[in-house]
């Protein structure tokens, strides 16, 4: 019988190597067909009208005159007079028809009267907004060695005099203060989907994470079961945690389509993609960290506030400090409901703040004892809060060696000039869980040799067809081209959300079950036939075989000749926490360095090098693994550098909602990337982890650590922009 | 006036693209109508025309108003949707396609401007094609949302650099966005196909 578990370290034929996707061509050649893309007879045109203030109340609406515009076929209003509008941009009506340039025109014509509201804007002044009474306490927990006695009356007061005392005992007490801005996922295919009716029977195609779990959010508010709702993605431009619902314009297109009875298309414009459809919260931070002369850290205490828009939500304490977990801290959180629309997850959520808050008062605590951040974050490893204590040493050990740190290495400050310029380095270390989602796949080897897989999962642009072709290529001794893959429907088996590194674990788990269970069956066949036990037979190669006389074998054409008419049909089902398994693991640790050259003239910081070190178990395919590793580490110098949603304090207008505003990182700008997928045989035997959100993790504080050893000089708030880098030195030189 | 404009029959040049500025303006600005008022949009942009374009060395007629861009003829009439809408200010690159050779982005060329000149898109290079194939070799994509705006760009850099160097690689091709970050695997494509072409 075919073994469930995965092929020992090295003797897989094709997993772990290197692979181009199965779908690369048609991605590359303009052939694949995004939710935008799908193009349906008779279709319209629809775009929504954004408000233009933060916060406002809804007077009046008036979409008639849009009505008159030529080749406009609806028009409607999506508030009503005496609706608040807590963010500009949120909806306020649609229109749809023949052409962008009607459709344009008849939004232009819609009449609204607003009633502007006072808005607050201010996510990084806690004292404004304390005045404003816009903030909310948002946790605070303290861990202290010593335990108040029972004499004691107030807790509060007792903690206050041991944090003193505690401080008072360190070698060096570090204050600083910290920050990263809100920034937008930026999906380059922004939110939307094209709906279609047939009949009662709803399709939607829509830019989606999320296949198998958004019928039902359809169905609800149109009225109708579930079953009569179909999601549709075959490829998503970009998600990164902001698409996992239908959202108010998908069903809104739902409605319309009906209405019109013609399919109608519904994607937000850049700038309501950026004000509604996704945003990663701000963290500013106060903290004093005390250490020994070592640089080991003894104690922490730390208030950060920040938002995740009107909700006022902030960073988890969760996660600071950061990975480090100190024997003695108070954190505490405030949240600050600003006028902008809500949060969505965005990649790793809360993780690369609580690095970027916490991992720059580490170096800092290098910085102020004059030794190295290497060593720093080494000696601090035995408090790290995962167990992986020993992975980061290694990972630290191959990332200084990649990075040739030791020999680059200067205290922060003290480096040699170039001219003007600058060299630093800085590094950071993380943690994420990415445990294996729910999923089942339903797999069919049809009598003339060719198989298919079907889930109804989704490809972000990890490779998850690739993944699963791949994964049941290498279980049936076949090559990943002989397995169709078929995914991006929801009346498929469902498979979980894309979303927190789950996805490879968890199309990785049913794929292996439902084609071994699916190889099993066959090889009962084959073993009446070739008179050889089922459980000595194996599939290697196109053929099935007897493991201890391979040259009593059938090609794999011949094996499934065997099934008479119908096609074999296998399941595999994996539910995380209920399915034993022994393929798919959680917990990934990271370390990364960042190279940067800073012009002290012009406060311009160029990325020289940037290396990672990344561990996920088991690899799958080393090529897009190692993409996803390049990838984060690009976004993470896009936060890190280049991109921040810039709200007006005064008015809360989002100044910046455009792509020639926003800036983002651009090919030059990356610098030499070097990745390094950590797999020995510890990590192997663990399964597949999902790698997803780790690398884009530290970055921001590895950046930000890489400047400040640059400088000197601690610029505190991403993105580290020309203009903040010269404010830096401008106030350290008083 | 281009010999191709006068193929808009029974309207001259000047009066079909009487306020197509504030036209193109409008439609630039979808979903920020504020910027170009009703009013002053209203009845400066009536009426349509057939036009030929010239889309992968094939002719087509499509009817085009004056401020109909390139793009939304090529997805929404010729089923061309390669190139993407991704932003609508042209700073991103998703939308390029070549013009007389030359990449222009889609988004924010009137298709007007277009007739009687040579349009290619990306699915006029076929699966085939050397830079599509170094994309696929080199992992140069992730959810390939800009994939094939940036193979088309990467198309007119080779006309122009068939030899480039990695420096002229990283300085040569900043007018692409990419927000997975495929951008060192899109450098590692250049070279392999500057490569490629160097050695049969």
């Amino acid at each position: 019988m075919a073994k469930l578990d995965w092929p020992e370290q090295g003797k897989a034929s094709l997993l772990g190597k290197r692979h181009d996707r199965i779908d690369g061509v048609a991605k590359a050649s303009g052939a694949a067909k995004y939710a935008y893309d799908i193009l349906e007879d008779n279709m319209v045109l629809a775009r929504v009208l954004g408000c233009p203030h933060a916060h406002c109340r809804v007077k009046s609406i008036d979409v008639k005159p849009a009505l008159k515009v030529p080749g406009v076929v609806a028009a409607e209003a999506l508030k009503k007079p005496g609706d608040e509008i807590q963010w500009q941009g949120d909806l306020v009506a649609v229109v749809a028809g023949e052409t962008e340039g009607a459709v344009a025109e008849g939004l232009a014509a819609i009449k609204v009267q607003y009633e502007v509201l006072e808005p607050f804007a201010k996510d990084d002044d806690l004292e404004a907004a304390q005045k404003a009474k816009r903030t909310r306490r948002a946790g605070q927990s303290t861990k202290l060695e010593n335990e108040p006695g029972d004499e004691v009356e107030d807790e509060e007061a007792w903690e206050e005099e041991e944090l003193r005392r505690l401080f008072k005992q360190c070698d060096v007490v570090v204050e600083g203060e910290y920050g990263i801005p809100v920034i937008t996922h930026m999906c380059l295919e922004p939110h939307g989907s094209t709906c279609v009716w047939q009949g009662d029977k709803l399709i939607a195609h829509l830019s989606t994470q999320n296949v198998s779990g958004t019928a039902g959010q359809f169905a609800g508010p149109l009225g109708i079961p579930a079953t009569d709702v179909t999601i549709h993605c075959d490829f998503i431009g970009g998600g990164f945690g902001s698409k996992f619902a239908a959202d108010v314009w998908g069903v809104t297109a739902a409605r319309l389509a009906k209405k019109l009875g013609r399919p109608v298309k519904l994607m937000l414009d850049r700038d309501l993609e950026l004000k509604n459809a996704g945003t990663r919260p701000s963290g500013f931070i106060k903290v004093k960290v005390g250490a020994d002369r070592n640089g080991v850290v003894k104690v922490w205490d730390s208030h950060h506030w920040g938002t995740n828009g009107i909700g006022g939500g902030v960073v988890s304490q969760g996660v600071i400090p950061y990975v480090f977990d100190p024997p003695n801290r108070r954190r505490r959180a405030t949240g600050i409901r600003v006028n902008a629309a809500p949060a969505r997850a965005w990649r790793a959520p809360n993780h690369p703040q609580g690095a970027v808050l916490s991992q720059c008062a580490y170096d800092d605590i290098a910085r102020a004892l004059g030794i190295d951040s290497y060593e720093v974050f080494l000696r601090n490893l035995p408090s790290v809060s995962n167990g992986k204590a020993e992975v980061y040493r290694e990972q630290m050990e191959i990332a200084a060696r990649l990075m040739d740190w030791k020999a680059k290495w200067h205290p922060h400050g003290k480096g040699p000039r170039d001219g003007l310029v600058v060299t630093g380095l800085g590094m950071a270390i993380h943690t994420w869980g990415g445990a294996a989602h729910n999923s089942t796949a339903e797999l069919k080897i049809h009598p003339d040799g060719s198989v298919e897989i079907s889930l109804g999962s989704q490809d972000l642009g990890t490779g998850t067809r690739t993944v699963i072709a791949l994964v049941v290529a290498e279980t049936l001794g076949l090559k990943p081209d002989q397995v169709k893959v078929n995914i991006g429907w929801s009346t498929y088996p469902p498979s979980g959300p894309s979303g927190g590194s789950t996805t490879v674990g968890g199309v990785s788990e049913s794929s292996r079950r439902a084609a071994t269970a699916a190889l099993n069956q066959l090889l009962e066949r084959v073993a009446a036939k070739l008179g050889v036990p089922a459980d000595r037979l194996e599939a290697k190669a196109g053929r099935i075989q007897d493991s201890q006389n391979p040259k009593t074998s059938v090609s794999w054409k011949e094996a499934c000749s065997l099934l008479g008419m119908n096609p074999l049909v296998a399941k595999g089902e994996y539910r995380r926490g209920r399915t034993k398994t022994n393929l798919s693991s959680s917990q990934v640790a990271g370390v990364q360095m960042a190279e940067v050259a800073v012009d002290t003239e012009t406060g311009v910081v160029r990325m020289k090098k940037f290396v990672a070190v990344q561990d996920m178990g088991l690899i799958i395919n080393r090529k897009t693994a190692e993409s996803q590793v390049l990838g984060a580490a690009i976004m993470g110098i896009a936060y890190a550098l280049f991109e921040e949603r810039i709200l007006d304090p005064q008015t809360g207008v989002f100044l910046n909602a455009e792509l020639s505003d926003y800036l983002l990182p651009r090919l030059g700008d990356v610098g030499e990337i070097v990745v390094h997928l950590y797999e020995p045989p510890s990590e192997y035997q663990r399964g597949v982890v999902g790698l997803g959100e780790p690398p884009v993790i530290s970055p921001g504080a590895a950046i930000s650590n890489a400047v400040c050893n640059a400088l000197g000089v601690r610029v505190p708030r991403l993105p580290l922009t020309p203009k903040r880098v010269l404010d830096a030195l401008a106030k350290a030189q008083g | 006036m281009s010999d191709s404009m006068r193929s808009v029959s029974g309207v001259s040049r000047r009066e079909f693209l009487k306020g197509s500025g504030a036209a193109a303006a409008a439609t630039a600005v979808v979903g920020a109508p504020l910027v170009a008022p009703a009013e002053e949009v209203a009845g400066l942009v009536r009426g349509s025309e057939e036009v030929t374009l010239t889309v992968n060395g094939k002719k087509h007629r499509v009817r085009i108003e004056p401020r109909t861009t390139l793009l939304e003829v090529l997805r929404y009439q010729l089923g061309l949707t390669g190139a993407k809408p991704v932003s609508t200010d042209g700073c991103c690159g998703g939308s390029t396609v070549l013009l007389e050779g030359k990449p222009v982005s889609a988004a924010t060329t009137l298709a007007l401007d277009c007739v009687g000149k040579q349009i290619t898109t990306v699915e006029g290079l076929g699966a085939k094609d050397d830079v599509v194939q170094a994309f696929v070799h080199q992992d140069a994509m992730q959810c390939g949302f800009c994939t094939p705006g940036f193979v088309v760009a990467v198309k007119a850099f080779l006309k122009k650099h068939p030899n480039a160097t990695e420096e002229e690689v990283r300085q040569g091709l900043n007018g692409n966005l990419c927000r997975c970050g495929t951008y060192v695997n899109v450098i590692r494509a250049v070279l392999e196909a500057v490569k490629g072409a160097n050695h049969g």
